[in-house]
């Protein structure tokens, strides 16, 4: 029996980020935070770009809470939509050329998010990764922690759960 | 006196960088009550299929007026940091619709403070999203 010859790494690399970027800056929002993601396999790290208008309290200063709570929900929806369409894409289901073009899958609904703040988000960068807790048909959950100098003193984390979109039927 | 520390919160809100990057507005604050309106805007949009604003900017409304309600407070001597925020999404904003925030606090202590708020679009009767919060009560 022959085995598949693996493909060139160029065109997996290419397929992966076009993939990722078609996800990412098809969301307006993501793009005016500054946010965007660093990819090593199918594992996604969130950046924050640190910006003056990030501030919440300029006397200290520090990160705006509500910043800190959508660079976690924006890292939570992308790292749950970059799973839920991973296979699709990789076998060529979903066509990454589509998607770079606007067609683009829909996204999972937050049903509700809950974020702990541990520490004052500080005036620099920021990274945020995600853990699907569970991934179902309908619904997932996901678990998301955020850092700046240390991994391990992480400043914020989440957890929240999302409606998941159904092929071809609206769920609203 | 109230009305004093309510020009103060209002002008420490009014000078907060992301508040202003999303353009909010208070409409009202007082007493441990507040209420912050943030208008629809491209650049929020979150599905650009549906263009139905962030989830992201609702939290930073919302932590942003919870904050409000808890610097205007007659018990609540000074500063204010979010220790928990839960958001439940009822609802899709509707697209081209400011989202208005109102928070209260409902009980303080002396160090903390709990906070619910409710954010509309312009059915007020079908709230958008509702919050609850636990903020520090700082410098006393």
């Amino acid at each position: 029996m022959a085995r598949k010859t693996p493909e060139p790494v160029q065109i997996v690399k290419q397929r992966r980020d076009a993939a990722l970027d078609a996800l990412v800056s098809g969301v307006p929002y993501i793009t005016f935070m500054g946010i965007s993601f660093d990819r090593r396999g199918d594992e996604l790290t969130g950046v924050l770009s640190y910006d003056e208008k990030l501030i919440g309290n300029p006397m200290l200063p520090a990160i705006h809470g509500g910043v800190t709570a959508a660079f976690l929900e924006v890292t939570a929806v992308i790292s749950l939509s970059w799973s839920y369409i991973w296979e699709d894409f990789e076998s060529g289901a979903l066509d990454v050329e589509a998607m770079a073009a606007g067609n683009l899958p829909r996204l999972p609904k937050t049903i509700d998010f809950t974020v702990d703040y541990l520490r004052s988000g500080l005036p620099r960068d920021a990274y945020a990764r995600a853990t699907i807790t569970r991934a179902g048909r309908r619904y997932a959950s996901v678990q998301a922690e955020a850092w700046q100098d240390n991994k391990d003193r992480p400043f914020a984390q989440a957890t929240a759960h999302f409606l998941m979109p159904r092929p071809d039927v609206s769920n609203d | 006196m109230s009305a004093d520390k309510a020009k103060i919160a209002r002008q420490f809100i009014e000078l907060i960088p992301h508040a202003k990057a999303l353009g909010m507005k208070i409409v009202s604050i007082g007493d441990g009550l507040a209420e912050i309106i943030m208008p629809y805007d491209e650049r929020f949009i979150g599905d650009p299929k549906t263009r139905v604003i962030h989830g992201g900017a609702v939290s930073a409304l919302m932590d942003t007026c919870g904050g409000a309600a808890v610097m205007c407070h007659p018990d609540a001597p000074a500063g204010t940091a979010t220790i928990d925020l839960r958001i439940d999404y009822m609802r899709a904003a509707t697209p081209g619709q400011a989202i208005t925030a109102r928070a209260e606090v409902y009980h303080i202590t002396r160090s903390v403070a709990f906070v619910r708020a409710t954010a509309c679009d312009d059915d007020t009767d079908r709230p958008v999203a509702t919050a609850t919060g636990a903020f520090t009560v700082e410098g006393r």
